[in-house]
């Protein structure tokens, strides 16, 4: 049994906010495989749920008129990987919702819940990253937009306000429209674990040079980061093999990865540099590209 | 246990319409364990970790151990109980029989529902090998190595043998 004093299912976005305004104490809860795990494991925190868990109004991927991807933060990782919207124009995302745990997990966790437990491996928050998707953000006040890279405020913490919630992630369309994108996720197993290190690269190539490159990177430190450095350095680039060594040889400037009992430091930085390359690669094979 | 944690809630069990009071902190695996007498899931971590406990809620295989029981209602619910009909074992359950992927039998309640969703989610499609693993990744077993268990899935999407008495379970229709 888990140790809950209160659950109330909110039927929608504004009680579930009015509900948090009304009990500070209160979390909320969706698919619940983090929340759960951690009243197993008898942390306090969340001993009042608002449950949000199926709520339609967060549920789905749509496509604007101004081509705008929206995602509802109630998505599960299933769904993504079903979708064919994501499929078609943000494969990175297929990618990394292909790599979280097993079935039973991508069929209940959501995208909105593994962004805001801050986690520094959560698998779709990199390729968030490198896609600069915005976070609607809505609370007693309205509506607010934010940039992913603002979100994190270190390990386990995260931009929300009393009452906020993470309603929806959207990704413009001069971020993904002719851009191409690879996540690559480094785990000891196969299936079934959490990363190592977690590298996204999303990309736009013409005429021969890297025209616009976003590189991100989970567990490379506290929370997920982009690599600024490496982007600037070869942004422009003619598309030869020294892109890659370039690009490899400037991101141990952009990182901070730890010791921890998964891997060392310099196991990490070992395989964040390689990683850079191989995802670059790909992310490059799938716009069509070869270095020459 | 005051009435604040209890909740009527209504769902099918394995096409059996119930309502009953819950107590809200519990696992679906514990009401179905405990307060219905459901013991074919098995809880081994807890945690989401093993896949014993799968059951599917409205088709969709979860970890029951890692799902609120309050999620219950309105859906309906299928564990392993509900696979064997008429004293006849389902496709999928007589497969893990005759290809031995059952030893301790522990797992194999999580299994053959992680097999049931896979095999009715790839009806009349081709599967590789990378996909039968992917699907069942979520499952552990410390017996069998899982070949036996890998052969008994590949088995269970073999198209119907006209061996009689196999090919009409009822539960395969829906
Ligand atoms: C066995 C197992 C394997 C796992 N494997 C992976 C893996 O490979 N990769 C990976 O990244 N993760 C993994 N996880 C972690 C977890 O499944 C993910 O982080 C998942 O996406 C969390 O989503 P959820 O809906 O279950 O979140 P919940 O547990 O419901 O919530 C998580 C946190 O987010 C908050 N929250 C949820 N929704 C919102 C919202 N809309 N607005 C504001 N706050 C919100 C909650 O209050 C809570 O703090 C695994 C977990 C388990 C148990
Ligand atoms: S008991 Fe539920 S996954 Fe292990
Ligand atoms: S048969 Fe014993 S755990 Fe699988």
């Amino acid at each position: 049994m888990f140790n809950i004093e209160t659950h109330i299912k909110a039927g929608s976005v504004q009680e579930a906010i009015s509900l948090l305004m009304e009990n500070p104490n209160a979390r909320l809860i969706a698919g619940g495989t983090d929340v759960l795990i951690k009243l197993r494991e008898g942390k306090p925190a969340f001993r009042h749920l608002v449950d949000i868990h199926g709520l339609a109004e967060l549920n789905g991927i749509e496509k604007l008129p101004d081509n705008t991807l929206v995602i509802g933060s109630g998505t599960t990782f299933t769904q993504a990987i079903e979708s064919d919207i994501i499929q078609t124009h943000i494969p990175i995302l297929t990618d990394a919702a292909g790599s979280v745990g097993g079935p039973q997990i991508r069929n209940v966790a959501t995208i909105g819940g593994n962004i805001c437990n801050g986690v520094t491996s959560a698998d779709s928050a990199s390729p968030l990253f490198s896609l600069n998707a915005l976070l609607s953000l809505q609370g007693p006040d309205g509506t607010r937009h934010l940039p992913i890279a603002d979100f994190y405020k270190g390990p386990g913490r995260v931009d929300l306000g009393p009452g906020e919630i993470l309603t929806a992630i959207r990704i413009r369309p001069e971020d993904y429209e002719q851009a191409f994108g690879y996540y690559y996720k480094y785990a000891m197993r196969n299936a079934m674990d959490i990363a190592t290190i977690g590298c996204a690269v999303c990309l736009k190539t013409s005429g021969g040079t890297l025209t616009d490159y976003r590189l991100a990177f989970g567990v490379a430190g506290p929370v997920p980061i982009r690599c600024r450095e490496a982007e600037k350095a070869v942004k422009g680039h003619p598309l030869t093999p020294a892109l890659l060594e370039k690009i490899a040889a400037t991101v141990v400037r952009d990182v901070n990865p730890r010791t921890s009992w998964r891997a060392s430091k310099e196991f990490r930085l070992n395989i964040i540099t390689e990683l850079s390359k191989r995802a670059t690669k790909k992310a490059l094979t799938r716009a069509g590209e070869e270095l020459s | 246990m005051t009435d604040q944690v209890l909740k009527q809630i209504t769902f099918t069990i394995n096409g059996v319409k119930r309502s009953l009071a819950i107590d809200i902190r519990k696992s679906l695996a514990e009401v179905l364990r405990q307060d219905l007498g459901l013991t074919g899931l098995k809880q081994g971590c807890g945690v989401g970790e093993c896949g014993a406990c799968s059951i599917m809620v409205d088709d969709v295989l979860v970890d029951s151990c890692i799902f609120l029981a309050v999620w219950a209602d309105n859906a309906a619910i299928r564990t392993v109980e509900g696979e064997a009909r008429d004293g006849k074992l389902s496709k999928v359950q007589q497969a893990y029989v005759d290809e031995g992927a059952v030893q301790c039998g522990y797992c194999t309640p999580g299994f053959i529902m992680a097999t049931t969703a896979f095999v009715e989610q790839c009806e009349g499609k081709t599967v590789s090998d990378d996909e039968i693993r992917k699907a069942h990744a979520g499952n552990l077993c410390r017996c069998t190595g899982y070949q036996h268990i890998f052969n008994a899935v590949e088995k269970s999407m073999t198209p119907d043998d006209p061996m009689p008495g196999q090919d009409d379970h009822p539960n395969q229709e829906s």
